[in-house]
Formats: structure tokens, sequence, C-alpha cells
């Protein structure tokens, strides 16, 4: 298959059922080969966007460009868009090779190609063995496989997955993901994805595009989302986050410092807010770690464990603090420093660079 | 078999007596007399390949029976596909619609359509009104008027099973088939008639077994000139006390009534259609 990416651009699109808007003014750029994520809980809209772009749902308003070219008007059937269903939608009265020839068919190919790119299809997705099989008789993983064979055997400009992975066992996904981004790798062309599963978002996407109540809130890479939120909606849907809120105290080249109670926490910032003012900080609770007697770090505080549990790989505690009530803190089991115990008094050290400022979800929604 | 086995078989036991008492036994008195009466011996079977009237009454029958199955298949496929895709609300009421003849005499029924098509009713005087036609149509008492009443009677009939196995149809498969680029007749032909096939089957099935042995419609709509299996019994039977005769042509109607049945349980699970047996 040749890698010819498309490029999509969604501009100011909305779409409005009676009183209720399920997207509101998004617009969004995929680029060229692209792997784009739509990431939301359920009711964000996500799943809407992707229907307006595969033809299925026309939009109140806004335009949907691909390669530049208007095509909002366009019905699904001559998009040329694949699209991976949720529960994959598999012909049950066909074969396996049946339902991959199917798109070749309606587009009147003949048999010799047809044949010799279904099994190529299947190839792709290491099913050659199980043609004749109907899908009935296929596990779900395999039947997943069948669905992005017959969405990508008549080389569709864009790639279009509804929650591909969300109806597959923990270690069934984990393992379709792997594949999946190999596959996009390896063939090259403009994917979108939808789904409200953080990590699949995270470890498959090139970009990530963070929808809540219908409208975009965020977009970026993984790593920059991860990294730097803007608002607390985003902190706390992608990974876990605590959050820490104070009044800004002195504000000084690349940071500020907030003040709670009797606490100070200095913070890095680009551009730091206005003396007096509230702010929200966003904290990991894998950037902090326990501090040993005299050790020291940027911010301190003190706590008591109220609770921890052991996760295998880490401890998560929550620890009690008198200025920023329960902080979530997760420790690597294989050199804590401690054995959490409840009511063990700690000492919690983080550097700066380690919290983000971000907006509170309301001074989002006034912002947008 | 164990204890607690025997004492449901115990439960059904009376309904099993009344049936042996009040069904199987007549029908197995009716299998004797077609071998008794004139004579003993096969001479009743015998009129099955030797007498015209015999096989006149069989041939028109069948003739009556394929037509009607065919044209309430269609009418009722088209009417399913209608009430499958209609919004929840819709559905509610075409389903009434569909339901509603089926609580209305078939009597009445019959006389309402012989009121219809008669030389001076409601049709012929419309179209002789406006001009189309200058002497009346025979629509009623021959075999066109036999198929209107029946195609009427059985078109709920063939609704049912179909629309039972249109709904099943998950409505993401012909999304899905859109998205691949098909058209909508594609869809239709290749992903919603052959998913639709086990109800319309079922649906012919059913027809075609309820038509054969219908009485009232045909002894109305025919006028005594055509005559289907049911009336020729009745016939053979109450006014000319040929029992030996009738009771062949009753046999012959059940044997043709579980050869379909066989026929078709050869191709679809029958339990799934009836409701029965697990998934």
């Amino acid at each position: 298959m040749s890698a010819a990416g498309h490029a999509l651009a969604l501009r100011g699109l909305s779409k409005r059922y009676g009183s209720f808007t399920a997207v509101a003014d998004v617009s969004l750029e995929v680029g060229q080969g692209e792997f784009l994520t739509l990431l939301g809980p359920s009711g964000s809209g996500k799943t809407t966007i992707l229907m307006c772009i595969a033809g299925f749902v026309e939009p109140s308003e806004g335009a949907i460009l691909l390669d530049g070219r208007d095509i909002t008007a366009l019905p699904p059937e001559r998009r040329d868009f694949g699209m991976v269903f949720q529960g994959y939608a598999l012909f049950p009265h066909m074969t396996v090779a049946e339902n991959v020839a199917f798109p070749l068919r309606v587009r009147k190919m003949g048999a010799a190609e047809r044949e010799a790119k279904v099994r190529a299809a299947l190839d792709l997705v290491q099913l050659a063995a199980f043609a004749e099989r109907r899908p009935s008789q296929l596990s779900g993983g395999q039947q997943q496989r069948v669905a992005l064979a017959r969405a990508l055997v008549f080389e569709p400009a864009l790639l279009l997955l509804d929650e591909p992975l969300s109806a597959l066992d923990k270690k069934l996904r984990a393992e379709l993901q792997d594949e999946l981004k190999a596959l996009h790798r390896r063939i090259g062309r403009t994917f979108v994805n939808v789904t409200h599963d953080q990590e699949e978002a995270l470890s498959l996407s090139d970009r990530v595009a963070i929808l809540n109540h219908g409208r975009l809130i965020q977009q970026g890479a993984p790593a920059e989302l991860y990294e730097a939120p803007r608002t607390r909606f985003v902190a706390d849907f992608l990974g876990k986050s605590n959050f820490l809120a104070g009044t800004v105290q002195e504000a000084f080249a690349g940071g500020f410092a907030i003040g709670a109670g009797a606490t100070r926490v200095v913070t890095a910032a680009a551009a730091p807010p206005a003396l007096g003012s509230r702010a929200l900080l966003s904290l990991r609770p894998e950037k902090m770690a326990l501090l040993a007697e005299g050790e020291t770090a940027e911010n301190t505080v003190q706590g008591v464990i109220a609770g921890w549990s052991y996760l295998g790989a880490g401890y998560a505690l929550n620890v009690e603090t008198p200025d920023f009530g329960t902080l979530r803190v997760t420790l690597p089991t294989w050199n804590a420093p401690i054995a959490p115990r409840e009511g063990l008094a700690v000492r919690l050290g983080w550097r700066a660079a380690a919290s983000v400022p971000v907006l509170d979800d309301l001074d989002q929604d006034r912002a947008a | 078999m164990r204890r607690q086995d025997a004492g449901w078989w115990l439960l059904i036991l009376p309904a099993f007596l009344l049936m042996t008492a009040f069904y199987v036994a007549p029908i197995a008195q009716v299998l004797a007399i077609s071998f008794t009466e004139p004579a003993p011996g096969l001479g009743n079977y015998e009129r099955l390949f030797t007498s015209e009237s015999v096989q006149r009454v069989i041939v028109t029958t069948l003739r009556i029976c394929i037509l009607t199955t065919a044209i309430s298949l269609l009418l009722g496929y088209v009417l399913s596909y209608r009430i499958a895709l209609a919004g929840a609300a819709a559905q509610r009421w075409w389903i009434l619609a569909v339901l509603v003849p089926l609580w209305i005499s078939v009597l009445v029924r019959a006389f309402a359509w012989v009121t219809l098509l008669r030389r001076q009713g409601l049709v012929n005087e419309t179209l002789i009104a406006t001009g189309i036609i200058t002497e009346p149509l025979a629509l009623v008492w021959n075999e066109f008027g036999i198929v209107v009443g029946m195609v009427h009677y059985m078109v709920p009939y063939a609704v049912l099973p179909m629309l039972a196995s249109m709904r099943e149809i998950d409505p993401r498969l012909l999304a899905a088939a859109r998205g691949l680029g098909a058209s909508r007749i594609t869809i239709f032909a290749k992903i919603f008639l052959p998913l639709s096939m086990p109800g319309l089957l079922a649906a012919g099935v059913l027809v075609f077994i309820f038509s054969l042995g219908f009485y009232i419609t045909p002894a109305l709509l025919g006028g005594g000139k055509t005559l289907m299996v049911a009336e020729w019994i009745g016939l053979q039977i109450l006014d000319l006390l040929r029992w030996g005769l009738g009771t062949m042509m009753a046999t012959m109607l059940v044997v043709a009534i579980l050869a379909t049945l066989a026929i078709f349980a050869r191709i679809v699970d029958l339990r799934r259609i009836f409701g029965g047996g697990g998934a």
C-alpha cells in the first residue's frame, strides 16, 4: 500500500440537536499521515465529531476539508474513508474474505485484483488463515483485525476508528494497541481515533484533542498534554493529578509562589499571574518524593499517611496535609524509602518545575 | 428418569389426554375412513391419479396459494421494511395498524370485499363513472376475488415474522456498508435482504400453510365456482356424503402441510422462528 496520507481540517464545526449542543465550534487540523485521537468522557461530543467526519451526521455549522477541498456535503459512501465501528459491524452472513472484499466489490474491481488485495489486507493483519471463517467463529481481537482489514483494503484517504479497542479485555487491548501503532507506522495513512481511554490515547497518538461538553479543551502531543495541561479538566482526565490552590504571593522570572495557610509553594510558569490572585497548580502523584531526615527540596510539605495501597509496581499513598488536603503520591515499590503504614508522618518534596499552573474549569468556561 | 422429572410429566398429562381424545383420535379416524370407505383399500387415493375433478381442485388450490403467498410476501416485506426503519413511536402505530385487521372477523372482511368488488360495487361503479371502463369487470366470484381476500387476510401474518427478523439486523451494519462505499441498492441487496431472509422464509411457510386450508374466504369470494381444497372437502362430506373421498383429501392436506414444514426445517432452524429453544 502506498504511503498516501491526506490532511483533514475541521473549521468551526458545530452540531446541535434541538436545544442540546453536542459539538460547539470545534476547529482541528489533522496532518498527512498523522494519528489523531479525540479523547473525552462520554457525552463530550467526540463520537459526533467522528460521525461528522465520516458523513453520517450533518454538522449544523462549520466545514470539513480534505486536502483543502470542502467535503461537508459529500455523503459517506462517496468520501472514501475507512471506518472501524464500535463492535466492528462485520457482516455476519459473509466470510472474513467476503467481508474484506466488500468495499472492493462495490467499487467493481476485477476478480484477480480484488483477490490479491484481500489477501494482502488479511496478511497485513495476520489473518490469512481465517479467510473462510465466519465472523462469529472468531475471537474479539480477530474480529477487530478483520474490521481493520476491511477498512484499509480499498486504500482509503482516512481511517476512522470509533472506540476500536473498547470491547476487548485489558491484556488483549494492550496487545492490539501495539499492533495498531505498528500498522499506522507501516502504512503511513492518516488515522482519526475516538476513545475515552486516556492510556490508549497517550500510547497510540501523535496528537490528542481533549473534548468536554462538546468543546475542544486542548490539543497537542501526548507528552505536551500530560506535562503541561492547560486546565484542571485536562490534568484530571489525562492521568491523575493533585491540585494545589492558593493565593499568588510572589512573582519572579520563570515562575511564581503561592501561599495556602502556612505553606508556601513555588512553581515554574511562563507568565506569572497577578499578585494576590487565586492560582491552581497541578502536581502529578509520581513527581513527589518522600524526603529523608535532613534532605531538602524546592518545595516541602508535612503530612500523615491516611491510607495506602500496594499496586505491584508502586505504592499509592494518600497523604493528609494541613493546607492542601489529601495529596495522592505514588512511589516505585523497589526503592521506596519507607514501608508505608497508616498514621506515619512523612515529608513530601518536589521541584518547582514539577507543578504546572492550570485554569480552573469555571475560568476555562468563561474564557471560551 | 428421576422422580422429579416424572412429576413434571404428570403436570402435562391432563393436557396430553385432552389432545389425544379430541384431536389426535379424530384425525386418526379421518385417516382410517379414507382407507375404508366406501370399500377397504386404496381406492380413494387412486382418484388422485385418475379423477380430473380431484386434480383440478388440487391444481387450483396450489395456484391460489402460491399466488397469495407471493403477493402477501411482497406487500408484507415492503411494509415490514418501512416499519423496521421507522422511529420507535411511529413503529407502535404501524404495528397497531397491521394488527387491527387481525381482530376483525374473517367473515366480515370477506363480505366487505364482496360489496367492494361485485358488479355494482364501489370499485366497478367508480371505474365506470370516471369512464375508464364501460362494462363492469368480473372482480369477485372468481380466483381474482379469492386472491384479493386471502392476501388481505395474510399480510399481517407475513409482516410479523419478517419484522421480527428485520429488527434483529444491527443498523450499524447498514451504516458500515455505506461507509465502505455501497449505494442504497447494494446495501439492500447484499446486506439487508440476506439478513432478513430467515424471516422471509418463515413468513412464506406460515402464509402458504395457512392458505392451503383456507375455507371461509374462498367460499364467499369464490362464489362456489372456484373450489379450493377445504371447500371441496366440505362439499364431499356434507352435501355428497362421500366420506371416503373427503377424508382422503383431508389426509392429503395434512401430508402437504407436514411436507412443507419438513422441507422448511431442512433450510432454517424452526425453533428460532417459533421463539423456543435458547438463543
